[in-house]
């Protein structure tokens, strides 16, 4: 397993002292660790299991338990495409396939430049206005194939800007 | 919300200025809400006009989103669809004024698709700042709180079971009951826990609730509180719903400091306060039981009833367990009384419905009514058809494990019973709309796949069955055999619905059951 740089122990162990002792806080640590990692790197696994007197099972069986935790660092982009049934009534099947040919990778993967990870969400809320995707916490609506293009190149520029 | 959003506090400086309603929504917002927000404040700046920008919640009509509401001398004008390029045209108008264009809608509230409605849990939602506690009270906020106070936890529990009101995530159950239940527990912690974890496609009453009047749920988590002892509660969100998120604790924090909230509720000596917690995108954590293992830092496995969550729920405590929608609407049971709100409905459905039009519609949003309305009149009067102009096929009711109902019974009635009566159930309320090229065999499909995809793994039946379910469509789907295939299908369906531990096994046959009753078609003349 790989072990953790000096600076993500630290963010680990600070948000361990910051949420320890909370009712409940596995799922409370884990979402705070992705959102300052990007990810929930393996290596952080005893470290938690540690400082909340968990099995090392235990926290494993949580992070693999739920969809949002990854254990490998995300694109510089991600990119949710919802594949549930108001979206599928909408041409959704067909913006997922095209969401995958224009990326050049499946759901679950990261495009090898690392710019872009694709994943499928079940139901982002916005059913009126279907077919939905997230990109990088933005939500878009009635996303045709041309738009989310766009919308992938404006992500791709706001890249270059920064 | 934003930068440029304008808090009632700075009311007095802003007076002369006018009022400019842009929503905040997150479906508002993926049409382009922001920009818009963006480009009126630029305009009124180049312009000098002085304006005072609002993030609102969403009127719930999305076909018109985003739906600018401006309050001018003629009353509140909304405009919409709009998008940035159109707002400096819509100065030159004089908008500002109510002036004509185009995108001229005018008073929402006299439109018919929303005079007709009846809204009660979404009263204020389009209409107010959400994150503003003055702004929430004066339009009747915390007065059914108020009078919770005044009333004993018995008489409060008793308002809400003569309202009538049933569970409204899907499945029903008396609400009352099982505050009643809560209240009978001898126990030195009990707690208020709220399901926002809306995972059936087609639905977002929740969100919406959440993002345009969160006080109304805060309202109502905190009547449940009073009512059976209750000191600390949970409002467990899915992380799917960022904007939820902000609003929500920006609306904990704004409650907190009004004293709506904390160690001495409105003056009543009463503690009660909440927090939000975070999902991580497992549907199965809607199931009651396993939203408390989530709560509590655990896989989301479902639990073995008995024990029932009002007796022992999170952490061992007795607990509530409310869907957004019940909960919100419990301050208009208690202000307005309730039998007003039992005055509403039909049958053993009393009150409103928040209803949500979704998939392939035409005017896709949400629809409040009471109880009783037919799915014909929601589809076509208030929907206007399908978005694609074809004639609409079929409905899902009630997410992924809701059964599809086929246009030869689009006059039932939207009433839990008579839904349980044509063998389909109205779940949360969420109606995604089917045009004439849908493939009823691939949705059965799916409905398998999902049901794999989602299953917690603690019992067979969901475990393994949703999977053979998918193979065996698989195969039908490839023309092979399909006679035995599908008695084969009806066969797993049957072993799914009656040996699985919970809802998601028990009921993810159901698309596929009536798929088949309904569209044989699709499943037979494979070639």
């Amino acid at each position: 397993m790989q072990m953790l740089s000096s600076t993500q122990s630290e963010t680990v162990g600070r948000i361990l002292t910051e949420f320890k002792d909370r009712p409940g806080p596995l799922l409370e640590v884990l979402h705070a660790i992705q959102a300052a990692l990007g990810h929930v790197p393996p290596g952080a696994v005893g470290l938690v299991a540690d400082a909340l007197n968990l099995s090392r099972a235990d926290v494993h069986g949580v992070i693999t338990f739920y969809h949002h935790f990854r254990t490998t660092p995300p694109g510089k982009h991600t990119v949710q495409v919802c594949r549930a049934e108001s979206c599928q009534a909408v041409g959704g099947e067909a913006l997922a396939q095209h969401a995958r040919v224009r990326l050049g990778i499946d759901f679950h993967e990261r495009t090898a430049d690392g710019k872009f990870s694709l994943d499928p969400v079940y139901c982002l809320g916005n059913c009126a206005c279907s077919p939905a995707v997230m990109i990088d916490g933005q939500l878009h609506g009635r996303v045709s194939p041309q738009r989310l293009d766009a919308l992938l190149a404006e992500a791709d520029t706001e890249e270059h800007r920064r | 919300m934003t930068a440029n959003a304008v808090r009632p506090a700075d009311r007095a400086a802003a007076t002369r200025a006018t009022t400019v309603f842009v929503p905040g929504d997150a479906g508002a917002l993926s049409l382009g809400a922001e920009a818009v927000c963006l480009a009126i404040g630029a305009q009124a700046a180049r312009r000098g006009l002085d304006v005072r920008l609002v993030r609102n919640g969403s009127r719930g009509a999305y076909w018109l989103e985003p739906l600018v509401e401006v309050v001018s001398g003629q009353g509140r004008i909304a405009y919409g669809p709009v998008s940035a390029a159109d707002v400096p045209g819509l100065f030159d108008a004089g908008w500002l004024e109510g002036g004509a264009h185009a995108l001229r809608v005018g008073d929402v509230e006299t439109l018919p698709w929303f005079a007709s409605q009846q809204r009660l849990t979404f009263e204020r939602v389009g209409r107010i700042d959400p994150l503003s506690v003055a702004d929430y009270v004066a339009h009747g906020g915390y007065q059914g709180l108020r009078r919770a106070l005044a009333l004993s936890p018995q008489s409060v529990v008793e308002a809400v079971t003569r309202s009538g009101l049933r569970g409204r995530g899907g499945a029903a159950f008396p609400t009352g009951i099982k505050w009643q239940t809560v209240l009978d527990q001898q126990a030195s912690q009990k707690y208020v826990t709220c399901n926002a974890d809306e995972g059936d496609s087609g639905t977002f009453s929740d969100r919406m609730l959440m993002e345009g009047d969160p006080f109304s749920l805060i309202e109502g988590m905190t009547i449940a509180a009073v009512a059976t002892g209750a000191t600390r509660g949970y409002i467990y969100l899915r992380a799917e719903y960022p904007h939820a998120h902000r609003i929500l604790t920006g609306a904990i924090a704004g409650a907190r400091a009004a004293r709506y909230l904390g160690a001495d509720v409105m003056g009543s000596g009463k503690r009660f306060d909440l927090e939000v917690r975070l999902g991580a995108g497992a549907y199965i954590c809607g199931e009651e039981t396993s939203m408390l293992e989530s709560l509590e830092g655990r896989r989301g496995e479902v639990r073995v009833r008995p024990p029932l969550p009002a007796v022992k729920g999170l952490f061992g405590c007795p607990t509530i367990v409310n869907n957004v929608i019940t909960l919100s609407t419990v301050p208009a049971i208690l202000r307005h009384g309730a039998d007003v709100y039992a005055g509403y409905g039909m049958g053993k459905s009393r009150g409103t419905l928040p209803i949500q039009l979704a998939g392939n519609i035409k005017r896709g949003g949400l629809v409040e009514r009471a109880f009783g309305l037919t799915l014909r009149e929601l589809l076509y009067e208030y929907g206007g058809g399908s978005a694609s102009g074809r004639p609409i096929r079929a409905v899902q009711i009630g997410g992924p494990l809701g059964a599809y109902v086929p246009a030869a019974q689009f006059d039932t009635l939207v009433d839990y019973e008579a839904l349980a009566g044509i063998g389909a159930m109205l779940g949360h309320g969420g109606i995604v709309a089917f045009d004439d090229s849908v493939d009823m065999a691939r949705m059965a499909r799916y409905a398998m796949e999902f049901c794999a995809l989602e299953s917690c793994g603690k019992c067979t039946p969901c475990r393994i069955g949703s999977t053979r379910g998918v193979e065996l469509v698989e195969r039908i789907l490839a023309g092979e055999d399909p006679q035995r295939h599908v008695a084969k299908l009806e066969e797993l369906c049957e072993v799914m619905v009656q040996g699985s531990l919970c809802g998601l096994g028990g009921m993810a046959p159901f698309p596929v059951q009536s798929a088949l009753r309904h569209f044989r078609e699709d499943f037979l003349a494979r070639t």
